[in-house]
């Protein structure tokens, strides 16, 4: 970008402040009354015109959902929400199923055009291949015929139900089951929709794929899934984005994610969440309540899960590795960052159950206003896992007195060959760095800014290129009025 | 904030699910061990705040019951096992003899057989200056003891805390005034008796005040025999500028039990330096509570938890920093051999105002077995900006270069094994600057060692 263009959008940026991507889009909505019973599980699956087992699975859930209690043991707070206050589920309206793009709701299009996804014109530029997910159904997948060149299914999750059930049935709850825990079984029994990506045996994704999720409509949850499955020597990078509009009531967002990596293949899933995380006084916000999990089921396969949680009033999220096959790696990266009220208790889980497993931790906590940062993660090497290593590493930054952060390990060895290291820091930014860059010419915040940025390298390194640039800007917004 | 004031209920394996192979059964909500338990507590004849306090804390037991996994400072420790048995109360009185393996601290000795204090077996004749000894009994006794029974440990944090308040009926009451150059040094020994029909609980309770500027060297050692749950509470005040060195050797009858809860207050410019030994009983905690309430006060908690055969042994601490300028170091080693499991929960609590916090802490375990089992969460709470704090672990078995090495010079397996074993262990006493201390340490270090490697050998 040029000099000049940066100079005028970072002055916008300040300026209008905040969170840039408040709006609402005025999409005529096909909502459902309030309300969770049986019937309106009946309902979503009678709406996406779904197969008996798959009904049957969601009863299955909401009934284990029923009889399951509200988690208490993250270091958050909230009042009670009200589950039957909530919409389950939302849809922009829309009577035939679209073809191309053409058909989508103009308006539609220009919301993602907002958001920085012009589908139109990514079809075009060779780039990533985008599975937008507007409120609870996906809208739009760019570039399937491409991946369907190749064999990739990049799909939503609804279309992947009608077209690939064997799939789907296969591996639908095998790594998250349905009653896995409060939230996920509240995502089974009434999720609308979300992404469903296939890799053949042997397939190199050729492009990066991605998701973006946006929460337009009021009074609803958003409650989507997401399937991976990386078949033999298969790779892929899949990319996700989040946002919602400014609000001053809280919304619930309870997503599953599940990944499946077979023999030799590889998944990296990268997350840049940036839900709307409430106002300066801690009014409205997204509760991001997601579990991912990833199974490493073959030998040598790998899973790596790469965050950079900005947004919502409340995050709730450890996106974990199953690593089953000998010689599996699983990653976890993960930048979060809490400001005025936004509390995160985040953080992964390394289940090391193959020989030759080994897991890399590395977690960069970032506090500033009256944010409480939590990272909670566990390392546990079962007795078959032989040779097995963990490494972590977890640093906090405070920026002020009235933030908090915490990190809280588990590290459960049942093999004596194992190796675990863990390692956690906690600091603030130090006195001299800030005092170099002033002197330097560079505003307070600009020094925060570049402090942070270098505090979470390791992180943003690792990061796909586009995110990677998204993620650095929305580090400094995050921090914004956090100094000085 | 929730989790300032009260730890999250639930532990790991339903963090948000996952594998959940390693949960048992919940017991019953009220067991009838508890019941038990309060069956045991006799009718009070003493003062009325004393009546009332044993009154709290019945009913905060009652309400507690043992802990189970769900409960998250106990998630690593099983208790059925203990709760199983139906504890009955000692019989006080009756001949003793002090059993062979007490060290020799060379100090004026405290004996407690089964809690009770036995002016009979202790030795309190070179009882330093400006060290004051009775016993609670008496205290209780004499009508004293009001104010200071509970001025730390509060029945509600936690169901042996309240037991002990409701049933302790002796223990240690222990006022240092003195001086650095005094040198004062006293030996705490605690004999659990089993043996009998039903195994004994008994719940001593020690008041330990070390006045401003004083200075006393502790050595608390607890051994014995059969079965038996030996639960002991100590509240520890340091004034102004005082200096306590707490050893600890925890050497119970591999049958025994025991609990241990110690809450230390740290006042400005003191220093607590604490080292603790794990190497006997069957289930062994040792919860360890420090504040530091005043400014430059200091804490040092070290220690070693040394397992083999069945065994279980968890070491847990709360490092509460309330206060700014403040220091604290820990580290903790752990050496699992046979099928024993270790625990260590170590959290460090930076309050708001304790700027210029140095925290650190360090934990290390070595496995020795194939079906040992380390699990370990240290923690870290921080409210306060401008703070140091760091924590580290790891977790492995012998350096194989190490190994290598030593036996590349011709040294057999099993003697580089035990000659780095011993290293490490002897690393970890360093912390002891006492040397005849240390010297007992390390006696009982090498006692465990021949178990574990017996264990090994066969």
């Amino acid at each position: 970008m040029p000099a000049v263009a940066e100079t005028i959008d970072t002055v916008r940026d300040v300026t209008q402040g905040t969170y840039k991507w408040g709006f609402e889009s005025d999409v005529e909505q096909d909502i459902i009354p309030k309300g969770l019973d049986e019937d309106v599980v009946r309902l979503i699956s009678g709406k996406k015109q779904e197969p008996q087992w798959l009904l049957d699975w969601r009863l299955k859930a909401f009934k284990a959902w029923q009889s399951m209690e509200v988690p208490h043991w993250a270091a958050v707070s909230y009042p009670p929400i009200d589950f039957q206050e909530a919409s389950y589920y939302a849809a922009p309206k829309q009577t035939v199923a679209p073809k191309s793009l053409d058909e989508i709701d103009p308006e539609l299009l220009r919301t993602y055009e907002k958001l920085g996804i012009p589908l139109k014109e990514q079809e075009r530029l060779a780039g990533v291949a985008v599975d937008a997910v507007f409120d609870s159904v996906s809208v739009a997948t760019t570039f399937k015929d491409k991946l369907a060149a190749v064999g990739v299914i990049f799909c939503s999750f609804s279309e992947a139900v009608h077209n690939h059930p064997e799939l789907v049935r296969k591996y639908l709850g095998s790594v998250v089951p349905a009653g896995d825990n409060f939230y996920a079984a509240l995502n089974s029994a009434v999720f609308s929709d979300g992404s469903f990506v296939y890799i053949p045996k042997g397939v190199r994704c050729p492009m990066e794929l991605s998701t973006y999720f946006r929460i337009n409509a009021r009074n609803t949850g958003q409650f989507e899934r997401t399937l991976i499955i990386a078949e033999e020597g298969a790779s892929v990078s899949y990319l996700e984005g989040c946002t919602a509009p400014m609000r001053d009531e809280n919304q619930l967002h309870a997503a599953v994610v599940e990944l499946v990596a077979l023999d030799e293949a590889s998944i990296k899933y990268s997350t840049v969440q940036n839900w709307y995380p409430g106002d300066a006084e801690g009014r409205g916000g997204i509760y991001n309540f997601v579990t991912k999990r990833g199974a490493c089921r073959g030998v040598r396969s790998k899973i790596s899960w790469t965050q950079v949680e900005t947004g919502s009033a409340i995050t709730w999220k450890y996106p974990s590795c199953i690593l089953q096959g000998d010689g599996s790696v699983g990653e976890f990266y993960s930048v979060a960052i809490t400001n005025n009220y936004q509390q995160a208790d985040t953080g992964t889980k390394m289940i090391h159950l193959g020989r030759d497993t080994k897991s890399t931790i590395v977690s960069k906590g970032i506090s500033a206003g009256h944010g409480q940062n939590t990272y909670r993660g566990l390392v546990r090497i079962m007795p078959k896992a032989h040779n097995a290593r963990n490494f972590t590493q977890c640093d906090s930054l405070l920026i002020g007195n009235q933030c908090g952060a915490h990190t809280v390990p588990y590290i459960e060895s049942r093999n004596p060959t194992a190796k675990v290291e863990h390692e956690a820091t906690t600091s603030r930014i130090a006195e001299d760095q800030l005092f170099y860059c002033r002197q330097r010419g560079l505003s307070e915040e600009e020094a925060v800014g570049l402090i942070v940025n270098g505090f979470c390298r390791e992180v943003l390194a690792v990061l796909p290129m586009e995110f990677a640039v998204e993620a650095q800007k929305l580090l400094a917004i995050s921090l914004e009025g956090s100094v000085g | 904030m929730a989790s300032s004031s009260r730890q999250p209920e639930m532990a790991v394996p339903v963090m948000d699910g996952a594998v959940r192979e390693m949960g048992g059964a919940p017991m019953p909500l009220v067991h009838p061990s508890v019941a038990a338990m309060l069956e045991l507590r006799r009718a009070e004849e003493g003062p009325e705040w004393l009546a009332t306090l044993r009154d709290r804390a019945a009913e905060a037991f009652a309400r507690l019951g043992f802990p189970t996994r769900r409960n998250e400072a106990w998630h690593y420790t099983d208790l059925r096992s203990l709760a199983e048995l139906r504890f009955a109360a000692p019989e006080r009185g009756g001949a003793a003899r002090l059993p062979d393996g007490v060290a020799d601290a060379g100090a004026p000795r405290l004996v407690f057989v089964d809690g009770a204090f036995r002016p009979d077996l202790s030795d309190l004749d070179s009882l330093p200056d400006g060290v004051r000894v009775e016993s609670l009994s008496s205290l209780l006794a004499m009508g004293g003891g009001e104010g200071r029974l509970g001025a730390l440990a509060d029945a509600e944090s936690g169901t042996f805390v309240a037991l002990n308040t409701m049933l302790a009926d002796d223990g240690a009451v222990i006022t240092c005034t003195a001086a650095p150059e005094a040198a004062a040094r006293l030996h705490l020994v605690s004999v659990g008796r089993g043996g009998g029909e039903r195994p004994v609980a008994f719940h001593p309770r020690h008041l330990i005040h070390i006045a401003e500027g004083a200075e006393l060297t502790l050595f608390d050692s607890a051994l014995g025999e059969g079965a038996y749950l030996n639960n002991t509470v100590a509240e520890i005040t340091l004034g102004k500028a005082a200096r306590m060195t707490h050893v600890r050797l925890q050497a119970e009858a591999a049958t025994g039990f025991q609990v241990s809860t110690v809450f230390a207050h740290v006042a400005e410019e003191a220093e607590y330096d604490s080292f603790v030994l794990a190497t006997g009983a069957r289930l062994a905690r040792n919860e360890v509570h420090a504040t530091l309430a005043g400014p430059k006060a200091v804490a040092h908690l070290n220690g070693a938890q040394l397992g083999d055969g069945a065994r279980h042994v968890d070491t847990t601490t709360v490092l509460t920093h309330a206060a700014p300028n403040c220091a604290s170091r820990q580290t903790f080693k752990s050496v699992l051999s046979g099928a024993s499991r270790a625990v260590f929960q170590g959290k460090i609590h930076v309050h708001q105002v304790a700027q210029k916090t140095d925290g650190y802490q360090m934990n290390q375990a070595l496995l020795l077995s194939p079906t040992a089992e380390i699990d370990a969460k240290p923690q870290l709470e921080i409210y306060a900006d401008d703070v140091k704090c760091s924590h580290g672990a790891t977790v492995g078995e012998l350096d194989a270069d190490q190994l290598f090495y030593l036996r590349s010079r011709g040294l057999p397996l099993a003697e580089a094994r035990a000659m780095l074993i011993e290293a490490f262990l002897a690393d970890a006493l360093e912390a002891v600057r006492d040397e005849t201390l240390r010297a007992a340490l390390a006696a009982a270090t090498a006692a465990w060692w021949a178990r574990a490697h017996a264990e090994a050998g066969a």
